[in-house]
């Protein structure tokens, strides 16, 4: 995973609240295998007419189509556990979104792909969109290590994020090999989980 | 010892670890389907192994098509499509997991097929390649989606990191009135927390409303918990689940497997005095059949009453969020949600295709003739042979309606089983956002009787003035 540590980008307000992972990737493109062609998947429905041409969709003109940062309204990737809505964002160049709520599965699928999804209060996030509105264009600054994110007027907002998945991300850490340190841990564990549910260990092996 | 929530119990009882509040929690079970391709890809890249073969089961229902099954898998016309489904079945093969294939008998959909098969249990931790994992939570177990990372986790490690959720009780209080179903209930408890109410948070469904509820309507109100943001949803279980669970093929077998499970399963239940973070409450009896309107599943409303007007919103964002949804849903701001003219009918997918659905859906069927083409899509094969087993297959075929093979089909639309621009359905599935079940599509979710109703007349009516 690539680390992620400081970010200064183009960032795009997006005013919706409730944008869902089947507008970040459309369904019919959940089988594409990861890679650059996701880049035009991102907002496909949004951004390109039935007949493929591009629609007046803010990603596809100057300046957004540089953006490296969303800013964004309540409940941003909810639905669909599909992690290529990640893969789109990432491939597009947006390394993080800014938004009061995030679907919890999107949240955590971020997190493994490189992505900072983070939570500011509402109306700083607002405050944020309307800045950007009125210079479209207009850069914003993040700093994972000091957790603050810098807006276009110069202020500082800080941030929350969980000291393990803040490692992660500065470290570009692969779980699956930090897991596997617990394997014995896991081990362990198991032998007295089914000797107290008997039935379970049994029971998937059979059918 | 102080008294505990039914989800603070399944919850302990699988911590492998704790990294200052990140927590390795023990997985039971993993399901997967064939956009579980991501994961595989990962696992290869990697060189990473099953780590327990033996609790991953594989569903073939995204993809599949659902009709002209005869053919068998050559006969899936589109490359990409076949593809899918064939890589499904090498990588389940490579790595020793369980398939419930194309070809076979108990095949359907992954949040159908494993509570027919008492692969779902009380007490269980699940995780599933999908959102509506959560449907598994009606037997009171954690089941929650992730995503493909995580998904390759799970597989090369029986585990996953996770930080422990919210609680949420949501109390349904008094006797849902006649016509009203479990549909009706989630979709009416969606419109009041919002689709962003559940963030955070793992619900737990209480009160004598989920209490004298089949198995059958619990797994359609937890299926629709991530529609309102939670990742979980969960119901106790009860004396109802047991007696579903008996005599299943992968439950534990009568006798001592039986007792011992028994003994354990009757202490989930959330103890008295225990706290959530949260707690809400609704009366069923004021719940009425419901319709959605707009874009996502909180955009609902009584079949009786109309179309919002952005004007009257409460504030300014769902002002604009309205306005885009009237525009993107075609529907003038008042109209009467009874005068909405309909396309095409959908009854099926994860939150609306077992069999008490397709008895509801027939019930109102055999009242007319549908006006608009309306598809039936059973969730598994076995819900299938149970229908035609009752007749409820000539029945619908009699009505006009369309009896196919079992799949996700047009609720998620990657099968090539998908709305045109501009098509309008009453949909008894999970997810109204915009082109989601094709380009352009326009999706009203509503119940089983409630899309039989629309097929008959051609446009949305209170069921209750066909069945009463």
């Amino acid at each position: 995973m690539q680390p992620f540590t400081t970010l200064t980008a183009i960032a795009v307000p997006m005013h919706e609240a409730n944008i869902d992972t089947n507008q970040l990737c459309p369904t019919r493109f959940n089988k594409v295998p990861r890679g650059p062609k996701y880049r035009e998947i991102l907002f496909y429905d949004s951004r390109f007419r039935p007949d493929g041409t591009q629609t007046e969709f803010m990603l596809n003109a100057s300046p957004y189509d540089q953006s490296g940062i969303i800013v964004a309204d309540r409940n941003f990737g909810c639905g669909s556990s599909r992690e290529t809505a990640v893969y789109a964002l990432y491939e597009f160049g947006i390394r993080c979104v800014i938004a009061p709520s995030f679907g919890d599965i999107f949240a955590a699928n971020c997190a493994k792909n490189g992505l900072l999804a983070i939570t500011l209060p509402e109306a700083e996030c607002a405050a944020l969109r309307r800045q950007l509105q009125d210079k479209p264009g207009a850069k914003i600054s993040v700093d994972l290590s000091a957790q603050t994110v810098t807006d276009v007027e110069g202020r500082v907002h800080t941030f929350e994020i969980h000291e393990v998945r803040k490692r992660c991300l500065l470290e570009g850490l692969d779980d699956i090999a930090r897991t596997q340190q617990y394997a014995e841990k896991i081990a362990g564990f198991e032998k007295g989980y089914y000797k107290d549910r008997p039935w379970l260990g049994a029971a998937a092996r059979q059918g | 010892m102080t008294a505990q929530t039914m989800f603070e119990k399944i919850w302990n009882s699988h911590i492998v670890a704790d990294e200052e509040g990140e927590i390795l929690l023990y997985v039971d079970r993993a399901l997967i389907h064939e956009g579980s391709s991501h994961a595989f890809a990962a696992l290869a890249k990697n060189n990473y192994k099953v780590a327990r073969p033996q609790q991953v089961f594989a569903f073939t229902d995204h993809y599949v098509p659902t009709t002209g099954r005869e053919k068998g898998v050559a006969g899936i016309a589109v490359d990409e499509i076949r593809n899918m489904v064939i890589g499904q079945h090498e990588n389940t093969a490579k790595h020793g997991i369980r398939l419930f294939g194309f070809d076979d008998p108990r095949q359907g959909i992954l949040h159908i097929v494993p509570p027919e098969q008492g692969i779902t249990q009380p007490g269980l931790l699940i995780c599933g390649a999908d959102s509506h994992t959560s449907t598994h939570g009606a037997f009171g177990c954690i089941a929650f989606g992730i995503g493909a990372s995580d998904m390759t986790h799970v597989m090369a490690t029986q585990a996953t990191w996770q930080r422990k959720p919210k609680t949420l009780r949501i109390t349904v209080d008094g006797k849902p009135g006649f016509g009203v179903s479990p549909k009706d209930i989630i979709l009416a408890i969606i419109a009041k927390i919002g689709a962003e109410g559940g963030v955070g948070h793992a619900i737990e469904y209480a009160g004598p409303v989920f209490r004298s509820m089949s198995m059958e309507g619990r797994m359609t109100v937890c299926n629709m918990s991530i529609e309102a943001g939670a990742r979980c949803g969960m119901i106790a279980p009860d004396e109802t689940t047991f007696a579903y669970m008996a005599g299943r093929p992968f439950a534990p077998k009568k006798g001592a497997e039986w007792d011992a499970a028994m003994a354990k399963w009757k202490l989930l239940p959330t103890d008295a005095g225990a706290t959530f973070d949260r707690e809400v409450s609704l009366d069923a009896a004021q719940i009425e059949p419901m319709v959605t309107w707009g874009v996502n599943p909180e955009m609902a409303g009584a079949v009786g009453g109309h179309v919002p007007d952005p004007k009257n919103a409460p504030d300014e964002r769902r002002r604009s969020d309205w306005t885009m949804a009237l525009d993107y849903m075609g529907l003038t701001a008042g109209m009467a949600l009874t005068d909405i003219r309909i396309d095409r009918v959908f009854i099926g997918s994860c939150t609306n295709s077992r069999i008490e659905d397709i008895r509801a859906a027939a019930e109102v069927a055999k009242l007319g003739r549908a006006v608009v083409p309306a598809w039936v899509v059973p969730g598994s094969k076995v819900v299938k042979a149970q229908a035609e087993k009752e007749g409820l297959d000539r029945i619908l075929l009699d009505a006009g309606f369309e009896w196919r093979d079992p799949g996700c089909s047009m609720c998620t639309a990657i099968n090539g089983d998908q709305l045109k621009p501009g098509e309008r359905s009453a949909s008894t599935s999970n997810r109204n956002f915009r082109n989601r079940q094709g380009p352009g599509g326009r999706t009203h979710l509503v119940s089983p009787a409630m899309a039989a109703a629309a097929a008959l007349k051609g446009h949305f009516t209170d069921v209750r003035d066909l069945i009463k």
